[in-house]
This record gives C-alpha cells, structure tokens and sequence, in this order.
C-alpha cells in the first residue's frame, strides 16, 4: 500500500504540495488528476524517493520513504516501475539494453534477461524493436518502450507520469489499454498522473483530484463524474469557466 | 548592496558544500565494483582513444614552436644544444600537461557536462535512480576513474610527440645534429621531471571529469541549461588546472 500522509513541498518558498493525503490500496489503480503545475508528478516523485518532502512522508509497504537510506531506498526502488512523462529512455542504448538495464541490476540471469524482454515488448506490441535506438522511435512507441521497460522489472507498482500527454487520440487509447492490460496480466498496483479525462475514466479504479495542493475530491469513476463539487466538476467536463 | 555580498557569500558556501557531499558520495559508492567497471572501460576509450588525435595534433606543434622559439632565443648566447633541453624539460614538466589538459578540458569536460546535462534535464538520471542505480557508479565513478588513468597516458604520447618533433624541427631547420639534440635532452634530465608531468595530468584528468560530472548533474532548465553547464564545466576547469599547476610548482617542485 501506498500512503501520502500530509504531504508538503514547496520550491523556491512556492508552495507545491500543502497536505496531500492519499491511500492506494494493493492491487488499485488511482488515477491522479489536476491542473497543470498542481504538483501531480511532483507527487509521484517522493513515492520513489527522488524528492525528499519538506513535511509529512509517503509510506510504501509500512516504510517512511523520507527516512530510507540509499540501500533502502534502492530496495525499495526494486519492487517500483516508474514510466516518465517523456519515457526519459537512454539515447545511448538500444530498446533492449534500455529494458535489460534494470534487470541487470536485479542480478537477473542473461537468459531470463532475454525472455522477460521479449515478453515485455510483445505485451506492448512492439516485437522486433529490440536493436533500435530511441531516436529511431515515434513518441507513442517511446512511451511504449517506457512502459515494456517498467513492466519488464515485474514491480509491484507501477507509477506513470502523464502516460498520455502530447499523444494523438488513437495512441492514447493504445497505451490506455496497455495501463489495462498491465493491471489486468500482472495485478500490480497502479498510480497514473493525469490530466487526460478519458484516460483516468478507463484506467483508474479510483480517481483522485489534486487541487491547491491537497486532494479535493477522491472517488470511484462513477462518484467522480456525479461530483456536485463546482471545482471538480470544471475540471471533468474541461470547462473554461 | 550587503543583501547581495550576503546571498552571493551562501550561495558560495552551498556550492562547496555541494562539492563536498559529491565528493563523499563519489567515495562511498568506489565498493559497488560490479557497477562502475563496464562503463569506466566504455570511458576509458572514449576519454583515452578518442582524445588522441587532437592530443598529438597540439602536442606535435607545440614541439616544433618550442625548438624554433628556442633557437631563437639562444642564438649567439648559448649553446645551441640546450634546445634539446629545453623541449624536453618544457614538454614535460609543463607545456605537455597543462596545453594538452587545457584542450581536453574543452573536449572531455564540455561533453560530459553537455552529455549528463542533457540526462538530467531529460528525466534520464531520474529514470536511472529508479531503475535502482546510484548515478555516482554508474555515471560519475566511471567517467572520473576513466578521467584520471587515461589523462597521464595520453599526455604521455604528447610529451614524447613534443620532444620528436622538436627533435625533427632542430635537424630540418636549425642545423642541429641528432647526438647534440639527445645531449641536450638528457643535460638536466631527471625522472622526476617525468613523473611530476604524469602525476599533474592524472590530477587535470580527476579535475576536468569531476567537474563535468559536478556541473552537468547540476543543470537545469532545457538546451539553455545545457548550454550554460557546458560553458561554465571548460571554464571551471581551465581555472582549476592552472590553480593546480601552480599549486603542484609550490608543493613538489
């Protein structure tokens, strides 16, 4: 499980995060959405340790992230995919090397590197990708190749960033459906960062507003689009005014 | 006006601070072998290999000013032998070291600065944190370790490319003979003069790698942070050598 417990950041004396709490239970997919700069990704990013909170923790499995050590924080690191908003691929690396490094981390054998490849790209349809180098990509296929790379780690949790951002219609619904698939092949639990609607309606169980730093409203999909808040529902229905 | 002296004397604090806790984890991280040892081979050939050419292009010409200048300095006061030890004693103790380093603070320094830059500023270090890697082994222990073993060797080729062409430039142009070049070369010769050249250039190669790492892990924004860390890494660096020479002519000469 995964729990925000009164979470605050602030950069450069601006405010970020202001009390955000939140529990994902095993197994769950919460979709986080909110209005750019709302600090969504800056949430998800103290889940794996990469920003240190300025007050209150993230608690992962019962451990207070902020107070890990750099072996525990890379144990911890080891049970979490983590996809980018960008995929943040390696540019000097193939799509195989780019999937096989975080195994070989894992001390994973050079045989089963080989299979769980194969098996991480073909879930993502992109079989015989392997000798290509990110370059050669398109940004559906990029963010493809991040997904294959965090699947490939078999986690626990499976965090993304903006998973669908800057993609046309059609690829959004690709990688939603691959989200899906995921949850549904691996039964991992999922936190996607979003300000695409569709995109949390289809793959969140629950969704959670972030709004001023704090969450405004949490919910199933059903709750959420029968929310009588005035904010929320601006937000939803992507309302000027 | 003591608002800015105040804010400029913390930011000054926070960055050797910053140097310091870098140079802590760089140490902490030398145990995690199985990490940084395939990169720093990868380093090894990029930083030392590649380097080469323009090395030997400096170095080559350096030789041929040094005999010429020489000769023209001694002419009708000294002995025109002593061109022999002046090239040797100059490609050594400084000019192979500190023109050379220079060079490949331009070369290795601004591209690691502008390679770990782009890394950052691309989620590619963060990427790399969560797939459970420290970016010190995995990043920085291979391109410093690689940085301060090939630096010596390859200003090795230049001192020894130096001394040939001066050696070459005093029998083509200044009518000096071979025995009276090689005479010259071993008057004063000490193998001191060797090790101190060599020892300096592992110290520029620490330097230009460590503060390529420092400042391209430091940058921010997008291709405008890049560009700026690349700037700021050969600038850093080309002062940090010629402090360092100066520092080493004080402390073991």
């Amino acid at each position: 499980m995964i729990e925000f417990q009164d979470l605050h950041k602030a950069f450069g004396g601006k405010p970020v995060l202001q009390g955000l709490s939140l529990k994902i239970r095993d197994a769950e997919t919460v979709a986080i959405i909110g209005y750019s700069g709302t600090g969504k990704s800056v949430a998800l990013k103290h889940i794996v340790g990469l920003l240190q909170p300025d007050a209150g923790d993230v608690i992962v499995d019962g451990q207070a992230v902020s107070a890990l050590d750099r072996d525990g924080l890379t144990a911890l690191r080891e049970g979490i995919g983590y996809v980018f908003q960008f995929a943040a691929l390696f540019d000097s690396l193939t799509v195989a090397e780019n999937l096989a490094l975080g195994l070989r981390r894992r001390r994973v054998s050079a045989e089963e590197i080989e299979d769980r490849v194969r098996e991480a790209l073909a879930l993502v349809d992109l079989s015989g990708t392997e000798e290509r180098m990110p370059a050669e990509l398109s940004g559906g296929m990029r963010k493809r190749v991040g997904i294959a790379r965090a699947i490939a780690l078999r986690p626990r949790y499976i965090l993304y960033d903006e998973p669908t951002t800057g993609l046309d219609p059609v690829t959004s619904a690709v990688i939603d459906r691959l989200m899906v698939r995921t949850r549904e092949h691996l039964g991992v639990t999922g936190v996607v960062v979003t300000h695409d609607m569709r995109s949390a309606y289809t793959v969140g169980d629950r969704i959670a507003m972030l709004y001023e730093g704090r969450i405004r409203q949490v919910g199933t999909v059903a709750e959420i689009q029968e929310t009588e808040d005035s904010v929320v529902r601006q937000f939803i229905e992507g309302r000027p005014e | 006006m003591i608002d800015v002296i105040g804010r400029r004397a913390i930011a000054s604090v926070e960055a050797v601070g910053r140097v310091g806790h870098f140079m802590g984890d760089m140490v902490r991280a030398l145990p995690d072998v199985r990490t940084w040892a395939r990169p720093a081979i990868v380093q090894m050939r990029r930083i030392g290999v590649d380097s080469i050419p323009v090395t030997l292009f400096i170095a080559a010409f350096t030789g041929v000013v040094l005999a010429l200048q020489a000769s023209y300095t001694f002419t009708g006061a000294v002995p025109l032998y002593f061109v022999g030890t002046l090239v040797g004693k100059t490609m050594m103790l400084e000019l192979g070291p500190v023109i050379c380093g220079l060079a490949l603070a331009g070369r290795v320094g601004a591209s690691m600065a502008a390679e770990l830059g782009t890394m950052k500023v691309t989620e590619q270090v963060d990427a790399l944190e969560t797939l459970a890697y420290d970016p010190q082994s995995y990043l920085v222990l291979p391109r410093v370790i690689a940085g301060t073993v090939m630096f010596p060797m390859i200003i090795a080729f230049a001192m020894a490319t130096g001394i040939v062409t001066g050696w070459l430039t005093s029998l083509a142009l200044l009518d000096l003979s071979t025995p009276d070049f090689l005479k010259g070369l071993k008057l004063f010769y000490q193998f001191k003069d060797v090790w101190f050249g060599l020892f300096k250039s592992a110290t520029f190669g620490f330097t230009i790698t460590a503060v390529g790492c420092i400042v391209g892990l430091a940058t921010q924004g997008g291709a405008e942070g890049v560009g700026k860390s690349t700037t700021r890494a050969v600038v850093y660096s080309a002062v940090l050598i010629l402090l360092l020479d100066a520092f080493w002519a004080v402390v073991l000469l």
